[in-house]
């Protein structure tokens, strides 16, 4: 890690940004690509690293193409724009470009589900998760602190698979292990047949204040996909009851955990954006999670049924 | 993905191609009856590998060979039989193109093919391809990349992106071939080497069969931008004119 000048950003975007110079310095086989975003925001990596940040204009498809044809030369790109015009725009390249031609890429997305909340549906993609996950080799992190983030990066970067990062303006107050696994933060009185929630990346402050005092323990992974299954199954225990909070698409992480439990009964509750209706509304993030019941008054509506 | 006319325009492939070679590809149609598709691309690919490309195809992933990118992959015989020409493959592969333990296909594979550099098949993601592989071995590499693409594929709006990309960074590495058959839905007003010319591309026109000149061209680099090759597969309007070659698909 670079030693900065001034403390990192706590916002997950901000420290990408603030990231990609130390990054491209501690790894030449680095090349950023952008399509317009986010370029204003990285002055210092383009200014010291001329020819290595290649910003393709408004044009998603060469975006992605452009990183698959990277990949071909040996170069390891990072491709970042919002979640919308990265997965959903170009999802064929995303699948040819990079999938079928067996190459890698780190895919940073900004403006998770419901970030930009004021722009409208144009600008929201929940399901960005469930689409790289239904495409072969890809791991997800959804991380839910900016050192997280800058770990994952520089973990990543010296890599060679296909990751797609998801930066939430959703935060949480610590850092947590992002080795992949899932880790136990409350035990809930350690009785291993209390129900489980598991939280998905920045969605564990929220879980931890919506079931303080309910008989739940909790456990969270920035990793959803592939999921730690072992890690699910140890904690589950022999007749799991339950609840799986992500801050994306309800019932993403569905039929992995199905996958997982399939040999023990099991209730399972999925939390998450409804995928049903279209919420046509502005406001702030705030009022979306209420609106989809993922802040901590529904997260525990939605927990407490479970229970019941 | 496109559909080939059975009244596709005839095809003039010229006599610099080796029986040898229109053999093989013979062997992967199945008959010899021609495809068009398939040998539209035949003469510019021969030349390619007889007379420009740098490649070996005992070292098919040396990290300075020249890249040919098939992006037009749905008529990948006459690559095919190219390639087995040169010895990247055996030619028995061309016997069962496409049977389940076939490593070819109908359209190739880059991870099961030697001398095949992507997959391709869904139209318009050659050419984005082949900007990202110039930019990365710009300046790392003495490699060319060359990618040939059809008249119609140029209707996806994915080249559109790479045409204006590679022309504003100067791309001086890269080439790209358009086999031009006239197979395109809605036309080209102003022709399609000015669409490039217009981004900052270096553009000749050539036809199939005028060998010296697709030799030259393709050989052909600026110092500073990319270079288009707009062939023209249909005959010249001298040589042995049909009234009929404005009915493509």
């Amino acid at each position: 890690m670079t030693t900065l000048a001034t403390a990192p950003a706590l916002d997950l975007r901000t420290r990408f940004y603030e990231e990609l110079d130390p990054l491209l310095d501690a790894h030449p086989d680095v090349d950023v690509v952008l399509a317009v975003i986010g370029s204003g925001y990285m002055a210092r990596a383009i200014e010291r690293h001329p020819g290595r940040v290649i910003d393709v204009g408004i044009r998603e498809q060469a975006l992605i193409g452009v990183a698959g044809g990277l990949a071909l030369a040996g170069r390891r790109p990072i491709v970042h724009t919002f979640a919308s015009f990265l997965v959903e725009r170009p999802y064929e390249q995303v699948k040819l470009d990079l999938g079928h031609q067996d190459v890698g890429a780190v895919l940073v997305s900004a403006g998770a589900s419901y970030d930009v909340s004021a722009g409208g549906r144009t600008h929201q993609s929940p399901a960005d998760v469930a689409l790289i996950s239904a495409l072969p080799g890809w791991t997800v992190h959804v991380p839910g602190h900016a050192d997280e983030v800058a770990e994952i990066l520089h973990r990543e970067a010296a890599g060679t698979g296909r990751v797609y990062v998801r930066l939430s303006g959703q935060r949480n107050s610590r850092p947590r292990p992002v080795d992949g696994r899932l880790h136990l933060v409350r035990d809930g009185g350690g009785a291993p047949g209390v129900p489980l929630v598991l939280a998905v990346g920045p969605m564990l402050d929220t879980v931890l204040e919506a079931t303080a005092d309910l008989p739940v323990r909790v456990a969270w992974t920035a990793t959803p996909h592939p999921l730690d299954a072992d890690g699910l199954r140890a904690l589950a225990g022999p007749a799991p009851v339950l609840a799986v909070v992500e801050p994306y698409l309800e019932g993403t992480s569905a039929a992995a955990v199905a996958a997982a439990l399939v040999d023990r009964p099991s209730r399972v509750l999925h939390v998450g954006v409804p995928g049903e209706t279209e919420l046509r509304r502005y406001g702030t993030p705030r009022d979306h999670a209420a609106a989809h019941g993922l802040d901590a008054a529904g997260v525990r509506r939605r927990v407490t049924s479970l229970l019941g | 993905m496109t559909t080939t006319s059975p009244t596709a325009p005839p095809v003039e492939t010229s006599r610099s191609v080796p029986q040898r070679v229109r053999d093989l590809v013979a062997r992967v149609t199945g008959d010899e009856k021609h495809d068009p598709s398939a040998h539209s691309t035949l003469d510019v690919v021969w030349t390619l590998y007889d007379q420009v490309l740098r490649v070996d195809p005992a070292r098919p992933d040396a990290p300075d060979r020249d890249r040919f990118l098939l992006s037009k992959g749905h008529g990948p015989a006459s690559t095919y039989a190219v390639l087995a020409a040169q010895g990247f493959f055996p030619t028995t592969w061309l016997d069962d193109v496409a049977s389940f333990d076939s490593p070819l296909g109908h359209h190739p594979d880059r991870t099961l093919v030697p001398g095949i550099e992507i997959g391709s098949g869904s139209l318009g993601h050659g050419l984005p391809l082949a900007v990202g592989l110039a930019l990365g071995l710009r300046g790392r590499s003495p490699a060319r990349v060359v990618v040939l693409v059809g008249d119609a594929e140029l209707d996806e709006g994915s080249n559109a992106e790479a045409i204006q990309v590679a022309g504003r960074f100067g791309l001086a590495n890269l080439t790209c071939v358009v086999v031009d058959n006239h197979s395109d839905s809605l036309g080209w007003p102003g022709g399609i080497a000015s669409r490039f010319a217009l981004e900052g591309w270096s553009a000749a026109e050539v036809r199939t069969h005028d060998q010296p000149r697709l030799t030259a061209a393709l050989r052909h680099a600026e110092a500073d931008r990319p270079t288009v090759v707009v062939v023209d597969t249909t005959p010249a309007p001298t040589g042995n004119p049909d009234p009929t070659s404005k009915e493509a698909a």
